[in-house]
């Protein structure tokens, strides 16, 4: 590509946007990826495997990571949100604020600073669940591979970290920058959140402990997570013996999320292959209104519908309810294959809770439907949306997708350059 | 002439607390030869960089050895000329932080490494850029949406395109139907006009050419330069294109196999094809006597989700059905429509049209199973459903049964071709009727595959894109959907996963972006994913082949033809720089200028043996630099500790491993030998798709090598390994070497 053709900006570092970087990149493209938190990866850096080939997710991340080390094309900018942008296609002006790391490229992970650090902060990374030190590294393949400090989590005055490095990689005086780059495309690859399972009244989330939701999953069984892979019952740390999942946690619901997420059958049957794993005996009952598996993720169902422990149940959850002297939950729900209602008693309820778009922050133009869903590519030159922030979808979807809005973006790289 | 090697010794991150670094320089300027040796207490500084550039620069050296930290790491600062030999030692991962400081088993093993490190370098010859001239046009086999869509979308990206469609008119399968799903706002509507528009784009796009009524009869040649001989009209059109994407789109399931559903006992059992070809035309009524229908029938997953038809679901046919339902409510207000299904699946925002549906006060969506469809007399139909949430069976009536058939890939299977032709010929050519008849019945198996060639590719290992389940021919369709198993060949559309035109036609961009990627980075000579960059090339010193065929037939990408007598005929741009063929080669005659045979046999030459009496195992370990490695230095993150007995080689691929490395290392002495690579089998994790299998085939030749030099079996063992398990490999190592010291030493050792 002429060398005067002007850089794609994606904005979001989970691996949509390592994607759609990459692609235009390895075709020639300059393109600068930001990322709002200080590592790449995303979402799926916190997932312990795929579906349906129950594989690491960092085995995908490190070939990519690789790819981006090994091409000058790409910068990569962490900590970094998008002020604003201005221009048309083609020809924008985006502002672009960067929070400081108070880590300079020169850390070499030598983790001397974390051994020094004397405070703590919530480990974020694990929703929550335990804590780190306020210098921190999300994973431990994390890039780029260097720490970052959460100042507001530092005691007042503390130097602990930068008297131990002798790299001179700390800098507690590092400010808020601001970058301005000419960009001709923009590619919003800012993915989703977990709906807020707490506001699904009925089903227990947030008042009792042993209701936990489909992304804690992911942490209990990582071996990185807090409970170093074993999926304990947060209540009392014991082996659960009997697990409910309940789909559609938020989805399919007027109330919550109307569209459905797409993603959360296939993510509960992997989590019952992690349950089976873990516990050979163990009951596992997946309550669920349709299993909505497409393609040849279909294989995955019919596997886990020969586990002899594990039962499908057609209908909705009406209620869960907790035994305070076990920390146990009651689960009263539809069984619509029976026409009657069923009650049963579990060790351990699993939220499938449902894909929020992640807008904020998106400038104008990134037009939302009416589920908030940036649905938009081929209507608007120059501004694309990629992967989940577009549509619900599981990862392969999001790649492929980041992969086309990677060409609409080259091809405004290509007219930029015919432009001047 | 010898290279100048400069080698850089880091003492930051504990390795010089660690290890006595004197010791390293002596070693580096002693038998190491190194032209200038330096220790800076933090190398990947500016002021260490320095150094290095300034050698490089002044000529004091001309190829470098870095022993640091892990070359996963630091990559921006130790960024030299990309053709300058470079070679990075481990000490910190690998050594300083996963072994006890200051002991000697510990210093040995860093001048192990930097001993391997040396020899590599010194084996290693510089890259020279290769630019061939190339073409960059992009040939789209196929012309329905998604083939168009990859064409035009690809020629705005400013590349030629030419266009390939079998039938007389673009527009395949959408061109016929009455209406389709957006899969953008607004989502409670259809879209009703045609693809003209796309269609007109295409026809008068200046960079695309478009062949219809046109069969490919052959594509001969290497990404960047591949011969494309197209029929048509029994004439033969040349052209050379530089990359391809085949979007050959899908068939309707053989409704002839649905008789269980009662296809073919009365014209008023449709497949939704027929359907939507009847309500395209206008007017929907009954086959059988032309009267308006009262009820209609939707019978999901006729023939997907089913274990005996299509095994997958075809994840369409709920979408259809209920723009089929809208289309029977628009001319009968009055209709009753059913639906039966296993599960409603209409992910995402299609939530909405199923919620629409549902309102229908009379559309009912029944979940069951369908025993079976029953002409009633005089007319009608009935189906018997069983498992309904209604308890027990259910008879429901209808005017019209529409069967909602499955979508099936339009691939073909190279490899399956390619088995079919060499079991055709041994089923003539073998010596023993027992071979013949072995060949004749796998002949029979694949029979189905006779004639079935789309691309024709001229290439040793079949004529099309291999398939990896049920027909869709991709490799990693998880992390890198767009990949197949041959270079600069992507699938787009409904023969990649089944899917609706509104996805469709933007799979076409991703299979199209893969397309230019793979003709700029040919034009390069770089390797594409997941080398990405890569410009080393494999050479082939083929005055010593022998011509055993095993590297034609094990490359995974099917980069390498034969001549009549079976020498290999390289395609280096087809190449994806994986190494397998050097594995597989018993004579050696595969390299590449930054990985040989040679260079990994000088590695492990350098690798001291102790004396048996010193009672220090000596084990070397092959790994796959891709997973098996990035585990290691994560063990080392955490100062996980492990046996120190352990020499890391790392592989680009475990399938590069050749065994005649194993047998040296046994003549030398060591001790016990340990393979680790990615997982294979179904849910194969190896990026080179077979790498680590065929690494496992190949034991079976060391197993009897081990026989002949009378060691025992459990000297070597072939491991499967995630990138997210360092603590299973610091296991692993340390109970792999607890075992060996139970063997005992090799008793080679001391010859």
């Amino acid at each position: 590509m002429d060398e005067n053709a002007k850089p794609v900006l994606v904005i979001g570092g989970g691996i949509a946007g390592i994607t759609s970087a990459l692609e235009a990149a390895e075709a020639g493209c300059h393109v600068v990826l930001m990322e709002k938190s200080a590592f790449l990866g995303g979402r799926v850096a916190r997932m312990y495997q795929y579906f349906p080939k129950l594989c690491p997710p960092t085995c995908g991340l490190e070939i990519n990571y690789r790819r981006i080390k090994n091409n000058p094309r790409i910068t990569v900018l962490t900590l970094a949100q998008l002020e604003s942008l201005t221009g048309t296609p083609g020809d924008y002006e985006a502002t672009i604020k960067i929070s400081p790391r108070f880590i300079r490229n020169s850390c070499t992970l030598c983790s001397a600073c974390v051994d020094a650090c004397p405070s703590e902060r919530p480990d974020e990374f694990n929703y929550g669940i335990g804590k780190t030190k306020a210098v921190y590294l999300d994973y431990a393949m994390a890039f780029p591979a260097m720490y970052a400090i959460e100042r507001s989590a530092c005691k007042e005055g503390c130097r602990a970290c930068a008297d131990a490095c002798i790299y001179d990689a700390v800098d507690l005086t590092q400010k808020e920058e601001k970058k301005t780059v000419q960009v001709s495309a923009v590619i919003a690859a800012t993915g989703w959140a977990p709906y807020d399972a707490a506001r699904i009244q009925n089903l227990g989330f947030g008042s009792f402990k042993n209701v936990i939701t489909n992304v804690v999953m992911e942490r209990l069984a990582a071996p990185e997570g807090p409970t170093a892979g074993r999926i304990l019952r947060p209540s009392d740390g014991k082996e659960p013996r009997s697990i409910a999942f309940v789909q559609c946690a938020g989805s399919r619901d007027e109330n919550h999320l109307p569209y459905c997420s797409a993603v959360c059958c296939a993510a509960s049957f992997k989590h019952a292959n992690y349950v089976r794993a873990q516990y050979p005996d163990a009951d596992i009952a997946i309550f669920y209104i349709d299993r909505r598996v497409p393609g040849r993720l279909e294989d995955f169902l019919q596997k886990l519908g020969e586990d002899e422990k594990t039962r499908f149940n057609k209908g909705k959850i009406a209620k869960v309810e907790e035994d305070p002297a076990t920390g146990s939950l009651k689960v009263t729900a539809e069984d619509a294959i029976r026409g009657d209602r069923t009650e049963q008693t579990f060790d351990l309820v699993v939220l499938a809770t449902g894909i929020v778009p992640q807008t904020d922050g998106l400038p104008p133009g990134f037009e939302p439907d009416e589920f908030r869903f940036i649905n938009n590519r081929m209507e608007k030159p120059g501004l694309y949306a990629a992967g989940c922030v577009r549509r619900p979808g599981e990862v392969s979807a999001a790649l492929a997708d980041a992969t086309g809005a990677a060409l609409k973006a080259f091809q405004c790289a290509v007219r930029s350059a015919r432009h001047g | 002439m010898d290279k100048k090697l400069g080698v850089y010794i880091c003492s930051g991150c504990s390795i010089g607390d660690s290890l006595d670094t004197g010791s390293l320089v002596k070693i580096a300027e002693g038998e190491g030869k190194a032209a200038c040796c330096r220790v800076h207490p933090f190398l990947c500084s500016r002021e260490g960089v320095d150094w290095i550039r300034k050698d490089l620069e002044d000529d004091t050296a001309d190829a470098v050895v870095i022993a640091a930290c892990s070359p996963r790491v630091k990559t921006d600062a130790f960024a030299f000329d990309p053709f300058t030999v470079m070679e990075r030692v481990n000490l910190r991962e690998h050594v300083a932080w996963c072994q006890k400081p200051r002991d000697e088993d510990t210093q040995m093993m860093a001048e192990d490494y930097l001993r391997m490190g040396i020899a590599k370098a010194r084996k290693m010859e510089k890259l020279i850029p290769v630019s061939e001239t190339i073409s960059k046009k992009i040939l789209v086999v196929g012309g329905g949406v998604t083939g168009m869509t990859a064409a035009k979308e690809s020629a705005d990206a400013g590349y030629e395109v030419l266009l390939v469609e079998r039938e007389a008119s673009l527009g395949g399968y959408v061109a016929g139907v009455k209406s389709r799903f957006p899969g953008h706002p607004p989502y409670a509507e259809t879209i009703h006009e045609g693809i003209r528009d796309t269609i007109d784009a295409v026809l008068y796009h200046s960079k695309i050419q478009v062949l219809t009524s046109a069969h490919i009869d052959k594509i001969q040649g290497q990404p960047g330069m591949f011969d494309v001989e197209i029929e048509v009209g029994g004439s033969i059109v040349r052209d050379r294109v530089g990359a391809i994407v085949q979007a050959t789109g899908w068939k309707p399931y053989d409704p002839s196999k649905l008789g269980h559903l009662g296809y073919g006992s009365s014209p008023d059992i449709v497949t939704n094809i027929e359907f939507e070809e009847m309500a395209a035309k206008g007017r929907i009524f009954r086959p059988s006597d032309g009267k308006p229908v009262g009820s209609v029938l939707f019978i999901q997953c006729a023939g997907s989700r089913d274990k005996a038809h299509l095994p997958y679901c075809s994840s369409v046919c709920c979408m259809t059905t209920l723009k089929q339902a809208g289309y029977i409510r628009e001319q009968n207000p009055d209709a009753k429509i059913y639906v039966v299904y296993k599960d409603i699946r209409t992910p995402g925002q299609y939530e909405k049209y199923y919620k629409a549906a549902q309102e229908d006060p009379l559309t009912f969506f029944t979940k069951g199973e369908v025993v079976s469809v029953e002409k009633k007399s005089p007319i009608g139909l009935a189906a018997t459903v069983a498992d309904t949430l209604l308890g027990g069976d259910i008879e429901i009536k209808a005017d019209l049964v529409v069967l909602a058939a499955g979508m099936v890939p339009n691939s073909a299977d190279g490899e399956a071709i390619r088995a079919l032709e060499d079991a055709e010929l041994k089923a003539r050519t073998s010596d023993s009727e027992k071979q013949r008849a072995e060949a004749a019945r796998k002949a029979e198996e694949l029979r189905r595959h006779k004639g079935t060639e789309i691309l024709n590719l001229a290439y040793r290992q079949g004529p099309d894109l291999p398939a990896l389940r049920y027909g869709f021919p991709d490799s990693h369709f998880i992390c890198f959907p767009y990949e197949t198993r041959r270079t600069a060949i992507y699938t787009a559309g409904a023969v990649r996963a089944p899917m609706d035109s509104a996805y469709a036609m933007e799979d076409a961009l991703g299979a199209a972006m893969k397309s230019i990627q793979s003709v700029e980075l040919a034009a390069q000579g770089q390797a594409v994913h997941p080398r990405a960059g890569d410009m080393s090339f494999p050479d082939f010193f083929l005055q010593r082949c022998t011509q055993c065929k095993r590297c034609t037939e094990e490359c995974p990408f099917g980069a390498i033809d034969e001549d009549e007598k079976g020498t290999p005929r390289p395609n280096p741009y087809r190449c994806r720089r994986c190494g397998v063929c050097l594995g597989a080669c018993p004579e050696r005659i595969i390299s590449f200028k930054n990985y040989s045979v040679d260079m990994i046999a000088s590695m492990i030459k350098a690798i001291g043996i102790p004396e048996e009496e010193e009672e220090k195992p000596r084990i070397l370990v092959f790994m796959c630099e891709n997973d098996a490695y990035p585990a290691l230095d994560i063990a080392g993150l955490r100062r996980l500790k492990y046996d120190a007995s352990v020499r890391v080689i790392p592989l680009r691929c475990l399938g590069s491993m050749n065994i005649v490395w194993i047998a040296d290392a046994l003549s030398r002495g060591f001790d016990g030998i340990l393979l680790i690579g990615c997982k294979f089998g179904d849910d194969y994790q190896c990026h080179f798709i077979k790498g680590s299998e065929l690494a496992d085939r190949r034991m079976e030749n060391v197993k009897e090598t081990l026989q002949r030099l009378q060691l025992e079996s459990e000297r070597l063992r072939l491991t499967q390994l995630s990138i997210n398990e360092p603590d299973k490999l610091a296991n692993l190592i340390n109970e792999f070497a607890d075992q060996i010291r139970e063997i005992g030493p090799n008793p080679y050792k001391d010859m």
